[in-house]
């Protein structure tokens, strides 16, 4: 990745955050948190890695991509809008009756979603039986899963784990969003959710850990990830809630409340975006 | 005499048939595929089925992956596992996304006799039937069961498909053809109609025997489809008989008679009786004697046509 690569990568971020913010302003309700910590890995899969085609949402050969922890949708829009799958002024009739950009993700509703999710726990078979369908059809198209670290506490998702490593599943790449929160607290005080680099190993996955706002690092580890044959591999991305807004970052609080118009014009005005 | 097939027998052999016809079709199962009968499909077609292991959730939700790519897939395990240990990932992951995934659920009701009532499924037409979009199916006997299987993978969606553990007489010709939402009109009578679905279709029938016997000819409609009900079938009934007892191997509480009696209270209002599993959990036994128990029995379907009939205005 040249410098000036990373500097393209660096500003569709930002512009990613940015449209983040106004969205959930303009919507009064939605979570901030998770999705700003997860735009770097969004960013990278969009705009530097994945095979798709925005005017062909249903391309059968594209990547896919499953936001598993789907209260994350403002991320997945504002992406999916820089993308080319729908105007980016379509964005701020988030959650507004009527229109295609639901609360949760709706893959009926929205062009490019490739999963209905807002339950969490779910997406992770979903994404194993796109890899599934892949492997039956012999077709070189990648999955990739995004997961919340609070997310993780459903069973559902360790048994997925297995089915992953059963049917070797080496066109999947899951990314954890290892930001340490979730809604009641920290993940260590909610529940004992620690050690998630061990725990997907035991379970056979192979695991690398990486600096999940890095676009460097998770190009290597994605690199390594497609080169690991046999099994699926997990990325331990370690990420900031509300990463790129100093008032959110850490806050638990940011779950799950929007800005109100003299925060968002605090946070754009952080983000060179006033 | 024609040998009983169980339906979860006639399930298993429909769905080899339907894997030579249609390459799209894939299978799941929760380790139970010899009991589910789904073990036929996974030695002609390893490469389309799919072992989950006892991990009903995520059968379900890699059923909804899989489907988005293309595949019909069917997903097998007992009825109670089918609908109760997945209800939001078949609500979340198939049905709000209106997902071609069959599920073909075993071992349905209290017939399920033996293994008692953790095993027995008395709620699952409930729990499919208020899911948006969801298509309900109950056969009655073996060639019923197969039309169910052809029917459900020539419909787009999501289709709850409801076997039984026992052999059934045989009520249909092989030949049998199912159409979604349409009942069928085994007998015709004028005093009163008994609405049946799967294994109650054939006592049902019996019923209408030991009435005719005392005189009384009534009708017998067999729903091999609870969702979308035969609205017209059910007003005819109502209109032409005046009296409707509904009878199914499910509670009484949001199955079959609930879907009829919706229709009824709108469009006809006239006595209705239920002949179903009263507001209890099962228990072990054989099946014939939880029939007796539970108060399925031809006797207390003929039973409640007398009251239904004393009612009448
Ligand atoms: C099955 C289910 N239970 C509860 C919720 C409510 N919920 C939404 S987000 C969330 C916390 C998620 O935490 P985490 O996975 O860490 O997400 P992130 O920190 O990335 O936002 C909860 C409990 C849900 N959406 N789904
Ligand atoms: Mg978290």
């Amino acid at each position: 990745m040249t410098d000036q690569e990373r500097a393209a990568l660096t500003d569709r971020a930002r512009r990613i955050r940015g449209h983040i913010i106004k969205m959930l302003a303009a919507a009064g309700s939605g979570h901030p948190g998770g999705s700003l910590s997860a735009v770097e890995i969004l960013t990278f899969l969009y705009f530097r890695r994945m095979r798709y085609d925005p005017k062909n949402p249903q391309w059968p050969d594209r990547d896919r991509f499953v936001l598993s922890k789907g209260h994350a949708a403002p991320v997945l829009y504002a992406t999916l809008a820089e993308a080319g799958f729908f105007p980016v002024e379509t964005l701020t009739t988030l959650r507004r009756f009527g229109s295609i950009l639901q609360g949760h993700p709706d893959m009926k509703k929205t062009p490019g979603v490739e999963m209905s999710t807002g339950s969490l726990g779910q997406g992770l078979s979903a994404a194993n039986g796109m890899a599934l369908a892949g492997k039956l059809d012999k077709k070189d198209y990648r999955v990739y899963v995004l997961l919340g670290d609070g997310e993780i506490e459903e069973g559902q998702i360790w048994e997925a784990a297995m089915t992953a490593v059963h049917y070797k599943l080496d066109n999947l790449t899951a990314f954890l969003d290892y930001n340490h929160l979730q809604i009641d607290g920290r993940i260590e005080e909610v529940k004992s959710n620690t050690d998630p680099v061990g725990r997907f190993r035991s379970f056979g996955w192979h695991v690398l850990e990486v600096d999940g706002h890095d676009f460097a690092a998770l190009e290597r580890a994605v690199d390594e990830a497609q080169a690991t044959k046999g099994k699926p591999t997990m990325i331990v991305a370690h990420t900031v809630k509300g990463k790129g807004v100093s008032f959110m970052e850490n806050q638990v609080g940011w779950h799950g409340t929007a800005p109100k118009p003299e925060e968002a014009q605090k946070a754009l005005a952080e983000l060179g975006l006033a | 005499m024609i040998q009983k097939i169980a339906t979860r027998d006639a399930y298993g052999q429909a769905l080899v048939k339907l894997g030579r016809e249609n390459p799209n079709v894939v299978v799941l199962d929760a380790d139970l595929s010899k009991s589910t009968k789904t073990a036929g499909f996974a030695k002609e077609f390893p490469e389309r089925f799919f072992q989950m292991g006892i991990a009903e959730a995520d059968m379900t939700s890699t059923a909804a992956g899989l489907a988005t790519c293309g595949k019909i897939p069917f997903i097998s395990t007992f009825a109670c596992f089918a609908t109760g240990r997945n209800f939001d990932q078949l609500r979340v992951s198939i049905a709000y996304p209106h997902l071609n995934v069959k599920i073909a659920a075993t071992h349905a009701g209290i017939t399920v006799g033996e293994d008692g009532a953790s095993h027995q499924s008395i709620e699952d037409v409930a729990l499919m039937r208020v899911i948006p979009g969801m298509i309900v199916l109950s056969p009655a006997d073996a060639a019923d069961a197969e039309a169910a299987v052809f029917a459900a993978a020539a419909v787009e969606g999501p289709v709850y498909l409801r076997f039984g553990r026992e052999p059934m007489p045989v009520i249909f010709p092989p030949e049998r053809k199912l159409i979604i939402g349409k009942a069928d009109r085994l007998k015709e009578g004028t005093e009163a109609t008994i609405a049946a679905t799967g294994v109650m279709t054939a006592v049902a029938l019996e019923a209408a025997e030991i009435l005719a016997s005392r005189g009384r000819m009534v009708r017998v409609l067999n729903f091999s489809t609870i969702k979308p009900i035969d609205g017209e079938a059910i007003v005819a009934a109502a209109r032409e008989t005046g009296a409707i007892v509904t009878a199914e191997e499910h509670s009484i509480i949001g199955g079959l008679g609930s879907a009829v009696a919706e229709v009824v209270v709108k469009h006809y209002p006239v006595p209705m009786e239920f002949v179903g599993v009263q507001d209890r959990f099962g228990q072990s036994g054989k099946p014939a004697e939880l029939m007796k128990e539970y108060g399925l029995t031809a006797e207390d379907i003929v039973a409640a046509v007398e009251r239904a009939i004393a009612r009448k205005r």
